[in-house]
């Protein structure tokens, strides 16, 4: 396998780059598995306004429930580690709040360990969390979790990868093509500059996008510290279309 | 996104309030993508997912295929987004998709009566799919996608025509050999005239890859 070091001079020579949205290229060689898992053909382009990707899935109040957005209280007792709050606003690029739509997280323990079969990391499994959640962005676009802080942990891209601490985001737009699957990491982790998947986003500008903030204002008094992750969904939505291409 | 299609957007812009509302003038800089890694399994899929079609629909067919890699090696962990009119040529979809027990917090699946326009299936360990749905609309005849797996730093959009459905602008405008990769065929082996294969391939030649789309 290879080493940190080669990694680090194949990120270099990447790092960098302007990409458009600041969104990564889908072929990085140094993310070892976007090379068999990236188009070589270019994507065709669609403009016809009446997609039905420029309409959108919807999700209602039967579909989540308050306390799926609590990932601390799924089980009998209290898990292990940092309790924290992370909250933000979902837009669009034009800064119009996302209502009602569906924001799903999922993430490791405090020890850095998924729930799921494949994770075979020597760090603890945590019998009271499991560490997925869901909500609905309210009338604001606004949306507020109550979790844990995940932990680092290694994975097998080369030897002594490891991943900084992170929570994944999948988002629903306006419109399908608004869709969004991403992951919010925490200011200051010293992991960044080994990343190859932190790294794949080239511009430095892009990449302050992916990590949210310490908000004192929204740490709560005696339990729990808040982190403020504002959420910008690209891609045309009908509204875009009719605005814009009529 | 291509260059061509992010070219009106590409310009830095300052991510301050927005005043370009309706004016199609993009103020904000959108959040990056990131692969949605392994580990979704737990979080992403949920009972009832592949079965959009009302229980027991007479008119449901089945859409099932696998999602390949450019060495051909099936993908394990890929998770699909289904998105599609209803029947009546409907595009704003339905609640329902996942419905939540509040007393337990658990997922109990559709209702089996609202159609809501929106699936979900995770490949399993050979990298197969398979959704239940209604034909789509005459007017948008097509199953959209949303392809994400492991490997994939940002998601791919394509789609599914059932192979009686017309050439749309998006069909009429491909070379013969690119279209084809987005036309499910006929599986007799699963039910005649009620079954359909459609095979994702990330990476490939002109007739391997699956067309793939960009939206302005």
């Amino acid at each position: 396998m290879v080493t940190q070091q080669e990694i680090d001079k194949e990120i270099a020579e990447l790092a960098g780059r302007v990409t458009p949205g600041g969104h990564p290229p889908r072929l990085y060689p140094p993310y070892r598995s976007s090379i068999l898992r990236s188009p070589r053909q270019p994507l065709t382009l669609v403009t016809d306004p009446d997609a039905i990707e420029l309409w959108t899935p919807v999700f209602g109040t039967g579909d989540v429930a308050g306390l799926d957005a609590d990932l601390t209280v799924r089980h009998s007792g209290e898990p292990i580690g940092e309790r924290i709050t992370v909250s933000g606003r979902v837009t669009d690029r034009d800064g119009r709040p996302v209502r009602n739509q569906l924001v799903e997280i999922w993430q490791a323990n405090a020890a850095g360990r998924y729930v799921h079969r494949r994770e075979q990391h020597p760090a603890p499994l945590d019998p009271n969390f499991t560490g997925a959640g869901r909500a609905l962005t309210d009338a604001n676009g606004d949306y507020r979790f109550t979790t844990i802080k995940p932990g680092p942990y290694p994975w097998g891209n080369h030897v002594n990868a490891w991943r900084p601490a992170h929570i994944h985001f999948s988002l629903f737009g306006t419109a399908f093509t608004q869709r969004l699957v991403t992951q919010m990491y925490f200011p200051g982790d010293p992991l960044f500059a080994y990343d190859p998947i932190f790294q794949a986003v080239t511009d430095p500008a892009a990449q302050q996008r992916l990590i949210a903030v310490y908000d004192h204002d929204r740490s709560v008094p005696e339990y729990s510290l808040g982190f403020r992750f504002d959420i910008v969904l690209d891609g045309p939505s009908a509204t875009y279309f009719e605005e814009d291409h009529q | 996104m291509s260059e061509l299609a992010s070219e009106p957007r590409s310009a830095a812009r300052t991510p301050t309030a927005p005043t370009g509302v309706g004016e199609g003038s993009p103020v904000l800089e959108p959040t990056p993508s990131q692969t949605v890694g392994p580990f979704f399994g737990y979080a992403l899929p949920f009972p009832g997912g592949p079965d959009l079609a009302p229980a027991g629909h007479p008119d449901t067919v089945t859409v099932h295929g696998y999602v390949y890699d450019g060495e051909g090696n099936p993908i394990p962990d890929a998770i699909l987004d289904f998105w599609q009119a209803a029947p009546d040529g409907s595009r704003t979809g339905a609640p329902g998709s996942l419905r939540v027990d509040t007393s337990s917090g658990e997922l109990l699946g559709r209702d089996g009566v609202r159609f809501t326009g929106f699936g979900r299936v995770a490949t399993t360990g050979d990298g197969h799919w398979a959704l239940r749905t209604l034909p789509p609309a005459a007017d948008a005849p097509y199953i959209a996608v949303g392809v994400f797996a492991r490997g994939l730093l940002h998601h791919l959009y394509t789609r599914i025509y059932l192979p009686d459905a017309p050439d749309d602008a998006l069909l009429s405008g491909l070379a013969p050999e690119r279209r084809s990769t987005l036309r499910a065929r006929e599986d007799a082996t699963v039910a005649a005239g009620r079954a359909y294969r459609f095979d994702i391939r990330m990476q490939g030649d002109e007739s391997e890859e699956t067309v793939f789309l960009d939206f302005a």
